[in-house]
């Protein structure tokens, strides 16, 4: 018998499918709030197995989007036009050039997720949340000073690849790769740093080496969502990828309950579509972000929708 | 080498406000072990409560200037009480992780509802103090900078007195040292807390209204970088070390005013976070700190 996540990709690979042959029927206003709720699904998870799994508190992965979004553009924006051709190449060859930037700009964000976590995450707690803040920043500040990609201006003229189709791959990628990692043997490892760090290492976990496989696994699917952005907007700047949206991603976490994955998945739809009906009072959003992470964590540190989903805690 | 002096005096002027906030970052931790990320917003909070009251006292004169800096240390200090009261005392017993989040959710209502109160548009802050530009040799000296070195000393002397002299300082070190223990000895640790936030939340607003005086722009979102770069200094000292963190405030607004004053000066912010790296690669105790092993 096929594995339940298995079946649950499967299934999910198909509905990508499925919709996307009917979006051109659908509402296109329909279609841009789904791709921004599927990005930050992805943004979510993927913070979820560092945040929450894992029990480190990282406050940097809009900066690993950043390096996702800023690289896969660079591929279709700079490398494109020469492997395409002057006529822009197929559909399939459109595709195809969309996922190779994807897993460029992913592979690029973990690299930087590496490089960031193998000094940092043998710091504890708020130390570390500020070491992976100070490289968002530092992140933030050299695609500043880069002008190839357009300096502190940011970087025009995407070509518009991404669709409900990606989107929704992606998302599915993503759960599924979390959930069964964190399900596997080696994945129980990670919620054994989380539960305890010092009797974690008493029975031999190398906590340092989970903590950074956690961020490098993290920092990878933030660089895809960061591709996702990039070629829905179509324009990026080193600014749309500061403080704000990182802890944009981290009340997603939190809200969803840390360690949850479907409570998370429920937390970042509703955070994308409450913006989208909040129209007017949109000044007051951040004002209501902070005011719910305190009301959270003096009420209901768990998270909102932290509950049983049947037998199996998803 | 007079560019050296006059960048090296810009520097320290920089740095002693570093300093000032980093103080408070500092005491804060050694009482209860977490970054209060909403103290960068208290400092901003002391540059409005500058703003608004700079224009109802005579402008240049001494004796005003000095006023409107003791009623912004006053309204933070009760800021820092209230906030430590309704937000961090019901999480005194919960994780480290559940804190520092609700820390981040302080700061954010602070800067956000700061936008909606205060307007999201920069200001510009009265000059309250008398201004002149002093010249010795071929050095440019103005008086706000002299004058900002001088209040962070003598609040710096201040602050030390408190700590090391009196009653509640010796009961502030107690509760730093062992909270249990300090209970067991009669010690008030709420009280001792409380006053702990008023003290740091005291420097924070007139480390607001010093850095109003050098950058008289001033908006809500104005102390998240002072604010990120002090605490990269009292991590520089070392945290909990009080002399470290004025130490680490003056070396980090010093190298800083240097990179902004070279051909790297658009990598200036950078080069905090960048120290921090480096710092706690090589010596996460910091300069002044002291290395402890968790234990069991």
């Amino acid at each position: 018998m096929i594995p339940r996540p298995h079946l649950a990709l499967a299934a999910t690979l198909l509905a990508a499918f499925v919709v996307s042959h009917f979006s051109d029927r659908l509402d296109p206003y329909f279609l841009d709030v789904m791709i921004g709720v599927g990005i930050n699904v992805i943004l979510a998870v993927s913070l979820n197995l560092v945040n929450g799994y894992t029990g480190q508190f990282s406050l940097g992965h809009a900066g690993f989007m950043s390096v996702g979004a800023y690289l896969a553009a660079a591929v279709t924006v700079l490398a494109g036009p020469r492997l395409l051709g002057p006529d822009g190449g197929s559909a399939l060859q459109q595709g195809w050039l969309f996922f190779a930037a994807l897993l460029a700009g992913g592979l690029s964000a973990a690299l930087a997720g590496l490089l960031v976590g193998v000094p940092s995450l043998r710091l504890k707690g708020d130390y570390l949340a500020l070491v992976t803040l100070g490289f968002g920043e530092i992140i933030r500040v050299i695609f500043q000073n880069v002008e190839v990609l357009g300096g502190a201006l940011g970087l025009n003229g995407i070509p518009a690849y991404t669709t409900v189709f990606w989107v929704l791959a992606f998302v599915a990628v993503t759960v599924f790769v979390v959930t069964c990692l964190v399900h596997s043997t080696y994945g129980r490892g990670f919620l054994a740093t989380h539960d305890d760090e010092i009797a974690a290492e008493s029975i031999g976990l190398n906590t340092t080496r989970y903590k950074i496989v956690a961020f490098v696994i993290g920092a990878f699917f933030a660089g895809i969502a960061g591709g996702l952005y990039g070629h829905f907007k179509m324009t990026i700047t080193p600014t749309g990828f500061d403080f704000t949206k990182s802890v944009e991603i981290v009340v997603m976490v939190i809200l969803g309950g840390m360690g949850n994955t479907v409570g998370v998945i429920l937390a970042a739809i509703l955070l994308t579509l409450l913006p989208e009906l909040l129209r007017p009072v949109a000044e007051y959003r951040m004002v209501i972000y902070s005011l719910l992470l305190i009301m959270l964590m003096l009420v209901r540190p768990e998270g909102l929708f932290n509950f049983k989903v049947g037998k199996i805690r998803l | 080498m007079i560019e050296f002096l006059q960048q090296l005096l810009n520097g320290l002027s920089l740095g002693a406000i570093y300093a000032l906030i980093a103080l408070g970052y500092t005491m804060v931790y050694g009482v209860l072990r977490f970054i209060n990320f909403a103290h960068s917003d208290v400092f901003m909070v002391g540059a409005f409560i500058g703003y608004y009251l700079g224009r109802h006292v005579p402008a240049g004169t001494l004796g005003g200037g000095l006023a409107v800096l003791a009623a912004a240390m006053a309204g933070c200090a009760i800021l820092g009480m209230v906030i430590e009261r309704l937000v961090y005392r019901p999480l005194r017993q919960a994780p480290t992780l559940n804190v520092l989040i609700t820390a981040i959710g302080v700061s954010l209502f602070l800067e956000y509802g700061g936008q909606i109160v205060f307007g999201a548009a920069p200001r510009n802050f009265p000059a309250i103090f008398p201004e002149t530009n002093l010249h010795v040799g071929q050095l440019s000296i103005s008086s706000n900078q002299l004058f900002v070195i001088g209040v962070a000393l003598v609040l710096m002397v201040g602050l030390q007195l408190i700590v090391f002299k009196t009653k509640i300082g010796t009961a502030m070190r107690a509760v730093a040292l062992n909270p249990q223990a300090a209970q067991l000895v009669g010690i008030n640790n709420d009280v001792v807390i409380a006053f702990t936030f008023g003290l740091g939340s005291a420097l924070a607003g007139a480390g607001g209204i010093l850095y109003a005086l050098n950058y008289p722009s001033i908006d809500p979102l104005m102390g998240v970088m002072p604010g990120l770069k002090a605490f990269v200094a009292a991590i520089l000292g070392g945290i909990g070390n009080i002399p470290g963190a004025a130490l680490g405030g003056l070396l980090l607004g010093t190298v800083e005013t240097f990179v902004s004053g070279s051909q790297w000066s658009t990598y200036k912010d950078a080069i905090a976070f960048a120290i921090l790296i480096v710092i706690l690669l090589f010596r996460p105790a910091g300069l002044l700190g002291k290395f402890i092993v968790e234990k069991v």
